[in-house]
Parts: structure tokens; sequence; C-alpha cells
């Protein structure tokens, strides 16, 4: 067996890291709203094939991204007319926006398969970047890893320190108090599903574009679904989302570093591997208590007057 | 304030949950007329290519209509047993891999014996089949009794498991010893005689799968209206806290309602391994276990309701692949087709759960 550089691996699992964290750190804000969107998993792969699909045609990653995030936060709108304004079932509105992203997706990549991303550049800070060992990890990434970790930032200030982000917390608390306060309930949870929606395809875009960088029909492979249980993981935490996001993709990037080793390991049970986490996480995690989980998340909200 | 407002029924109208799936069905064949057209297929000769000639047509219809069957078999098994659990709010949604166990744990409980004669080898696999669903359901339902873990998330990430664990075995555990090292099991269907499932009737589609979809469906049917448990589970559905008064206990009803599923869907995927299928591949699963989820919805979580959907759905797979065929038509465009069937029949639930008042509200008070 190979053996493997530590500090390629720490650098590769940003990379590995960033379309999970940038999936659940929108699907916490859209929970934080109140609603669960279990249609994650339909939106990665939407952008995935949308941001590939662009960013070929256009040559330019950064256009991809841009619509892929547009789209992304277009089919979240579905979601959101038939479970906030025709009051459907969240979960089986989720489910169906899965059912109907991977069809969509792979219908619009037929024309993509075999051909290669345009590429993305990364930024290598000078000076920064020259650093050992930190160099290589933090500062030789492409603008997307930092933006993710940017947006933790922002997410972070927002729910915490801003009116809107009490509004948003407070509709997703309790709905009907917060509609007897005045606050505009669906207004809220629509742009908090159009957020999440957006941030779902910027995820799937980085997968096709940057982290494969191809398009591969189903790719996304259940991303979507770990960034769900991610958002559980972190209690709702949007620091504890990086550093779920991270650990996650810290484990898949050694199984796959321990597959190309020729480990001993057969490879199916390597790559079972996160899956297996997940679950072993989210057990973890539902022992100590579900704390956190806002008080009318999957709750349909009807004003009666 | 708003002209268009909705108004809860006290109960969900009767008619208007008869009506949901037929405006549904009829939305998205509108819908996926004006996507077929945007596709460059004329939409009418797509409809009537998928609805119609599967059945009818005078060249096609011998060989499609027995697959009506042998689709819509699996798609009843599970879409019966899931149903179980969406009327009670216990979310399995990972009956794919329910699916995958089923056929692997049979498929090699039947190998295990190859090449007995003895005719006990297949009822054997069907009991070793459900099982194994059985089991893997059982997984995500002792977590969410025992630690309260979220069985939406626990039974999917089990679908990626199961998709390994068949990966594995077939190219391992299970492969065709006579295969010339490809991947792939022995064909239970062709070559292993007490291990097969074959057509009953000929030129039916029907097997032991239809069979036992039709079994399952009356067996639902008299559980729900007429044992404790098919009331337990409504309860536990409609009025929670009712249920929790009523002395139903939570934990039962999961491990029975994920139980059964579980064992329904291993039962389809034992079915299909032996007979259509006829042996284990890596790619031997079909998303049959997702597709179920619609079939369910559409069917309104009824047994008799789910055999039609179940049928329904059977035939947009046979019509899609015969538009494959005859138009060219790209296979992703039926799977859109079927997610749009479930999005539109959410939608127009509204129908069922609520008046329709236009006008201002103030004023009827």
């Amino acid at each position: 067996m190979d053996s493997i550089n530590p500090i390629l691996l720490i650098a590769s699992l940003m990379v590995a890291s960033t379309p999970i964290l940038l999936a659940a750190l929108g699907e916490m804000v859209v929970e934080k709203s109140g609603v669960l969107n279990l249609g994650v998993e339909g939106m990665m792969i939407t952008g995935a094939v949308v941001g590939f699909a662009i960013g070929v045609n256009t040559g330019s990653s950064s256009l991809g991204f841009v619509v892929a995030a547009l789209a992304g936060a277009g089919l979240s709108m579905v979601f959101a007319i038939i479970t906030q304004l025709l009051l459907s079932n969240q979960v089986a509105t989720g489910l169906g926006l899965t059912l109907f992203g991977l069809g969509l997706s792979s219908l619009i990549g037929k024309p993509y398969v075999g051909i290669k991303a345009p590429g993305f550049a990364k930024l290598d800070i000078p000076l920064l970047s020259d650093i050992p060992v930190l160099g290589p990890i933090l500062f030789r990434h492409d603008p997307m890893v930092y933006l993710s970790l940017l947006m933790v930032a922002l997410v972070w200030y927002l729910l915490t320190y801003t009116r809107a982000g009490l509004v948003l917390r407070a509709v997703g608390e309790n709905h009907a108090a917060a509609h007897a306060l005045g606050y505009k309930v669906v207004r809220v949870r629509f742009m908090a599903i159009a957020f999440g929606g957006a941030m779902a395809g910027l995820g799937g875009a980085y997968v096709s574009l940057v982290r494969v960088p191809q398009w591969v029909e189903g790719m996304t492979a259940g991303a979507g679904w770990i960034a769900l249980a991610i958002v559980v993981f972190a209690s709702w935490r949007p620091w504890r989302i990086l550093l779920g996001a991270y650990l996650f993709g810290g484990i898949n990037v050694l199984q796959l570093n321990l597959q190309a080793a020729g480990s001993t390991i057969p490879v199916e049970y390597l790559s079972m591997s996160p899956y297996l986490v997940t679950i072993l996480v989210l057990v973890i995690i539902s022992v100590r208590g579900n704390h956190g989980a806002p008080g009318s998340l999957s709750r349909v909200f009807h004003a009666s007057h | 304030m708003s002209l268009v407002r909705l108004e809860k029924r006290p109960a969900p109208s009767r008619l208007f949950s008869g009506l949901t799936p037929l405006m549904a069905v009829i939305a998205t064949m509108v819908a996926g007329g004006i996507l077929f057209a945007f596709l460059g297929f004329d939409p009418l000769v797509a409809i009537r290519t998928i609805f119609w000639d599967p059945l009818f047509d005078p060249q096609f219809g011998p060989y499609s209509r027995p697959q009506l069957l042998v689709k819509a078999g699996p798609l009843i098994l599970i879409a019966t047993g899931l149903a179980l659990g969406f009327r009670a709010g216990i979310w399995n949604i990972g009956a794919e891999g329910q699916y995958i166990m089923g056929a692997v744990v049979g498929a090699g409980v039947g190998l295990a014996f190859y090449p007995s004669e003895s005719p006990l080898i297949f009822p054997l696999m069907v009991v070793s089949g459900a099982l194994g669903g059985w089991a893997w359901a059982m997984i995500p339902a002792i977590l969410k009794t025992r630690f309260g873990t979220n069985e939406i998330l626990v039974s999917l990430m089990l679908v990626y498991v199961a998709e390994n664990i068949l990966a594995s075995v077939s190219s391992g555990l299970l492969r065709n010893p006579e295969g010339r090292g490809f991947p792939g099991s022995r064909n239970l269907a062709r070559d292993y005689p007490a291990a097969s499932n074959p057509e009953l009737i000929a030129g039916t589609g029907m097997h032991w799968g239809v069979v036992a979809a039709f079994i399952v469906v009356i067996l639902t049917y008299v559980l729900m209206t007429r044992h404790r448990m098919g009331y337990s589970i409504r309860l536990a559905g409609e009025a929670p806290r009712a249920a929790r008064f009523a002395g139903v206990s939570p934990a039962r009803l999961i491990l029975f309602c994920l139980g059964t599923a579980g064992a329904l869907a291993g039962l389809a995927g034992l079915f299909e391994v032996t007979g259509p299928a006829g042996q284990i591949t890596i790619d031997f699963n079909t998303g049959y276990g997702f597709t179920a989820i619609i079939v369910a919805f559409l069917g309104r979580l009824h047994p008799v309701g789910i055999l039609l959907a179940g049928l329904l759905m059977a035939l947009t797979y046979i019509g899609g692949e015969l538009a494959q065929l005859m138009l060219g038509m790209p296979a992703a465009a039926i799977q859109l087709f079927q997610g749009m069937l479930l999005f539109f029949l959410l939608a127009m639930d509204v129908f069922a759960n609520y008046r329709i008042r236009i006008g201002n509200p103030e004023v009827a008070k």
C-alpha cells in the first residue's frame, strides 16, 4: 500500500466537502424557517447538470455557477408553491422534487456525457500560499471554497444578529405566533426555500465543474441526503454545519484515497463507508436528544384568518 | 386580503379524494404533451405511443401487454407496504434497498442449494427474500424506536449500502463459477428450474410475484378496514395525540409498518431476480423502490387505489420503452413524466382537504 500524503489529503478534503457544505447550509436556513425540503438531492443534481452545460457552452465556469444557483432556486419554487400555497405534505413533495430533479437532469445531461469541464482557476493567494504545510492546505483553492466559508459566516451573522434572522427564526419556531405578530410567514418561507435551492444548485455545480469534473448521470450520489443528515448533526447551527461537512468530506476523501492506494479492504466496503458513518452519526445525535429542531418544522401553515 | 382563500374541510372530501388522481393524470398528460413538444415530438403521437399502443396496437400489443403485469407486480407489492407506513406518518423511503436485499438474500439461499431439484427450494427462497427485506427495514425501525433516529435518512442511506453489497456479491460471493469470470450470478430463471419463477399462464406475464401482489392487496384491504392494527395505523396518521390516548404504541406501529414494507419489498426483489431479471447483477435494481412511492400516493395510500396506480405506472414504463424504440424519446423523459405526476397529485390534494372560497373573508363571518 502506498503512503498517503497528509497535506494533499487535507487540501482535497476541503474540495470534497464544499458541495455538501453549500447544500447543507442552504437547507439549514430552509429548516430554520420551519420547512423541511427533502428535494436537496434533486436540486443539487439539477444544479450539477445546468452548471456543467452552461460552463461547457460558454467556457465560463463562473457563469455556470450563477445559472446553476438560479436553476436550483427555480426548481425549489415548484416545491414552495405546492407546499406553501397549496398546503401539501412537505415530505412527499420533497421526495417528488428529488425524483423530478433526477429525471430532469438525465434528460438535460444526455448530450454532455463524456465532455470535459472548462476548468476553474485556483486562487494562488500570493505569499500566503507559499507558507509551508498551511499554504497548500488553506490558500491554494478555487474561489468557491472561500465563498462557501464566507457563506457560513454570513448565515451565522444574519441568523444571530439581524432582524431578518430573528423573523426567520420566529417563523420557524412558531408560525402561528409569528403570523399573529404580523410577519408574512409564507413570504419568509418562499425566500428561505429559494435560498436553499440556490445553495443546493451551487453545491451540485461544484461537483460537476470542479470536483469530478465532468457530467455523469446521478453523480451527486446521495450528497443531498448527506447534507440533510448534516443539518441534523449540526443541531441547526452554522459553524457545526461546517464541522459536519468537513468531517464527512474527510471520510470520503480518506476512503477514496484508500481505494486508489490499493487497500486490502474491498472497494465496495470503502464506498459504503460514508453512508454507514452518516447513519452512525445520526444515531449518536439522536441518543443525545434532538436539540435545536425548529418548533414548526415540517408542519403545514394555514392561516385561518 | 387576498381574493382567493382556502377553508379547511372538517374531513377530506371523498369526491375529490377519488377525483384528484384522475385530474392529476390529465394535468400530467397536458404538461407532458408540452414537454414532449418542447423536445421535438408530436405530443399527440407521444401520448398515444405511451398510453394506447402498448395495450391496443396490433403489432406491439401482444408483446407489451404481458409486460404490464410484470412491471406492475413489484410496484404494487412495494407500494402497498409503503402506504401502511405513510398513512401512519412513518416514512420509509429506502424500499429500493430492501428490494435489493430481498433479492440478494433469497437468491443466495437458493444458490446455496444449487443444483437441488427439491420443490421446497422456491418456497424457501420466497421466505428468505421476505426476511432479507424485513431485516434491512428493521435497521431504521429499531434505530427509530430505540433512539428516535430519523427513519427517512437512515432508510435512504441504507439504499446506497445495499447497492454496494449488490455490487460486491455479484462479482464475489454469488458470482457464477461457470461464468468465465464475468460478474453476475447463475441465471436462476433459465439454469436452475427449482429456483425459477416462471410465467404461470403463457402470454399474460402472470408470475408468482403478481399473484402475491393481488393477495397482498386483498389482505391489506382487510387489515385496514377490519383489523385493530389497521385502525391504529389510520388513527396514528390522522390524530397522533388521540392515538396515544387510545393506547396505540408508536414503537409497535413503527416496527410493524417498516417491517411489513421491508418484507414486501424483499418479496418483490426475490420474485424479480428469480423471474424477469433472472440473475443477480450489479445493475439488478431499476428504481422500483422509488417509483413505488409515486404509486403509493397516486393510489391514495389505499390498497385498491394502489392496484390501479401500479398498473398505470407500469403502463408508463412500457409505453416509455415503446416511445424510446419508436420515436427515439429519451428514457429520462418518462422519469420526468412520473415525477410530474406526483407533483400534480400533491398539488391537487388541496381540493380534497380545503374548500376554495372566493371573496372577502370578513364578510363571511
